[in-house]
C-alpha cells in the first residue's frame, strides 16, 4: 500500500506546530499502525531528518502508552488501541491524519507524544486502598458478591490511555476517574475510602485542568476497553452521596 | 542518631486530615459534578413548571372566558391562607432562582470547557448529536426568549394589545404578528431540542442512569420533547389558522 500521512510536527512544549505531510510506500495489510509509523521513521533516519516522535510500550494493547487521533478518531477506526489497529482497515492510496491527544491537561511534549501524569495525580489522590502490607491474606477472606466483582473487574479494565479525554469535546477525565473510583467503590476492599476517595479524585481531575461533563458520549465511544457511559452515571452518584456525609 | 537528620517526604496519603471539607452546598458548586448536579436540579424544577404551563396553556382552546378565568384563578392559588398573588410570587421567585443557577453553572462550565480543549483537530468529524451540541447556543436562545416572552405577556410592555387581565386578547394580539410567531416557534423548537438531551442528562448527573433504564430514559426525554412543544406551538398554529381568534 502506498499512502499520504499527514502527521503533527512539534519539536518540543513552546514550539509552534503543524501539520506535515509524508508519503510512505510499501506498507502491507497486516502491519500495526504502530509498525507503518516505525516505516515512516526509518526513512527519516535514513535522509537524516528527525523521526516522529510517538508513544507506545507492549504493543499488545494493554499497557495504555499508545496514543494517537488517527483522522479524528482517538485510537483509529477500529474500537482498541493504535498498537492493536492494523494497516487492512486502510485502503492503498488513502491521506491519514495522525494528531497528538488534544487537552490543555495533556501538554504536547514532542510531535505526538503528551504529557498525561495528570492521571498520576488523579490516582495518587484516591485510587489506593488501606491494606496491611505483608503476606498476602487468604483470598476468601473478605467475600465479594459476583455482581459486584464483575462491575469492579469491568471498571478495572481501564488502561488509562486518555482516549476518553481525546475524543471528549471538552477535554474532560469524567470516564477515566469514573472508572477507577467505581472499581475500587464497588468493592469492600475500597470501602473505607469510599465518600474520601470520589471527592478527593473529582478534586484532582478538576485541579489538573480537565473539562466538565457534558454527556455528548464521545468518551465512551473511543474507549478500547469499552467502560460504559453510565460508569459516569455511578460516579455522579457517588460524588453527591460523598459530598452529603462530606467524605 | 545525634545531629542524623532523617528527612520524609510528606505523603498526602498517610497525612492527618485535619482539614475540614466544605459545606455540602459548597463541595457541590465547586467541582465541575456538582455543579452539573445544581443544572440538573435547577433544570427539573424548570422542566415541572413547564408541563403544568403547557397545559394551562391549552386552556385557550375553550374560549376566551375560560382561559382568563383561568388565568385569574392563578392569582387566588392558596387564598385564604397566602394572600391574593402570593402564590404567584413565590412561584416567581423559585423559577427565577432556577434560571439564575442553570445559567451560572452553564456559563462557568462552559468557560471551563472550552479552556480544556485550546487546540481543535485538525481533522474536522461531526460530534455527537444534533441535541447536544446545541445545548449551549439553544439555552442563550430560550434566555433571550424568556424575557421577551415575560415582557410580552406577563408585563405587557411589548405586547400590541396589553389589555391587563385579558391575557387571551393578548396572546391572540401577540400571535397575529408574523414576529411574534416566528420568535415563540423558534423557541419551541430550541426547547424541544434543550429538553431531548437536556432531561436525560439529568438523569445521569443525578445517578438515576443504568444500561437497563436506558430506553426508559431516551424515550421519556423524546416525549417530554415532542409534546412539550407541540403543546406549546399549537397555540401560535391555532391563532394562525382561525381556530383561536
Amino acid at each position: 500500500m502506498k499512502l499520504t500521512l499527514r502527521v503533527w510536527r512539534q519539536k518540543n512544549a513552546g514550539a509552534e506546530g503543524a501539520m506535515s505531510t509524508y508519503e510512505v510506500d510499501g506498507i502491507a495489510k497486516d502491519m500495526s499502525f504502530l509498525e507503518m509509523l516505525d516505516t515512516l521513521n526509518e526513512s527519516l533516519i535514513l535522509s537524516g531528518e528527525d523521526p516522529v516522535a510517538f508513544d507506545h510500550d507492549c504493543r499488545e494493547g494493554i499497557c495504555g502508552a499508545c496514543s494517537l487521533v488517527i483522522n479524528g478518531e482517538a485510537h483509529g477506526p477500529e474500537r482498541t488501541t493504535t498498537c492493536q489497529l492494523h494497516m487492512r482497515s486502510f485502503s492503498d492510496g488513502d491521506t491519514i491524519d495522525i494528531e497528538p491527544w488534544r487537552a490543555s491537561a495533556f501538554p504536547v511534549v514532542k510531535d505526538l507524544v503528551v504529557d498525561r501524569s495528570a492521571f498520576d495525580r488523579i490516582i495518587e489522590s484516591g485510587g489506593y486502598i488501606t491494606a496491611p502490607t505483608g503476606s498476602a491474606p487468604e483470598a476468601h477472606a473478605t467475600a465479594v458478591p459476583k455482581p459486584a466483582a464483575d462491575f469492579a473487574f469491568e471498571h478495572a479494565e481501564c488502561i488509562g490511555c486518555g482516549a476518553c479525554v481525546a475524543a471528549c469535546p471538552n477535554g474532560s477525565a469524567m470516564l477515566f476517574t469514573s472508572a477507577k473510583v467505581n472499581h475500587l467503590n464497588v468493592l469492600p476492599q475500597g470501602a473505607p475510602e469510599r465518600g474520601s476517595r470520589v471527592l478527593d479524585m473529582v478534586g484532582q481531575m478538576d485541579s489538573e485542568g480537565f473539562g466538565g461533563c457534558t454527556l455528548a458520549g464521545e468518551c465512551a465511544t473511543a474507549c478500547p476497553k469499552g467502560i460504559p457511559l453510565f460508569s459516569i452515571t455511578r460516579m455522579n452518584r457517588e460524588f453527591v452521596r460523598a459530598a452529603r456525609k462530606r467524605g | 542518631m545525634a545531629g542524623a537528620v532523617l528527612t520524609v517526604e510528606p505523603m498526602a496519603a498517610l497525612d492527618t486530615r485535619t482539614d475540614r471539607r466544605p459545606s455540602f452546598v459548597g463541595l457541590l458548586w465547586g467541582s465541575t459534578v456538582g455543579k452539573k448536579t445544581a443544572m440538573a436540579v435547577s433544570g427539573i424544577v424548570m422542566l415541572l413548571y413547564l408541563v403544568v404551563h403547557m397545559l394551562g396553556n391549552l386552556k385557550i382552546f375553550f374560549g376566551a372566558a375560560d382561559f382568563d378565568a383561568y388565568a385569574a384563578w392563578l392569582r387566588t392559588i392558596g387564598e385564604p391562607f397566602l394572600h391574593h398573588e402570593w402564590f404567584l410570587w413565590i412561584a416567581r421567585v423559585v423559577l427565577v432562582a432556577a434560571v439564575v443557577t442553570h445559567a451560572v453553572a452553564a456559563f462557568q462550565l462552559s468557560r471551563r470547557d472550552i479552556a480544556a480543549r485550546p487546540v481543535k483537530y485538525a481533522h474536522k468529524r461531526r460530534r455527537a448529536s444534533y441535541a447536544t451540541r446545541t445545548m449551549r447556543w439553544g439555552g442563550v436562545i430560550l434566555g433571550l426568549f424568556i424575557v421577551w416572552h415575560i415582557l410580552d405577556l406577563t408585563t405587557l410592555t411589548v405586547n400590541p394589545h396589553a389589555a391587563a387581565g385579558h391575557p387571551y386578547a393578548n396572546v391572540v394580539a401577540t400571535f397575529s404578528t408574523w414576529y411574534g410567531d416566528v420568535i415563540y416557534i423558534a423557541a419551541m423548537l430550541a426547547l424541544g431540542l434543550h429538553i431531548r438531551h437536556g432531561f436525560w442528562s439529568a438523569a445521569q448527573t443525578l445517578g438515576a442512569g443504568s444500561a437497563a433504564r436506558d430506553r426508559v430514559l431516551r424515550t421519556t426525554a423524546d416525549a417530554l420533547a415532542l409534546l412539550l412543544t407541540a403543546g406549546f406551538v399549537s397555540v401560535p398554529v391555532a391563532v394562525m389558522t382561525g381556530l383561536v381568534s
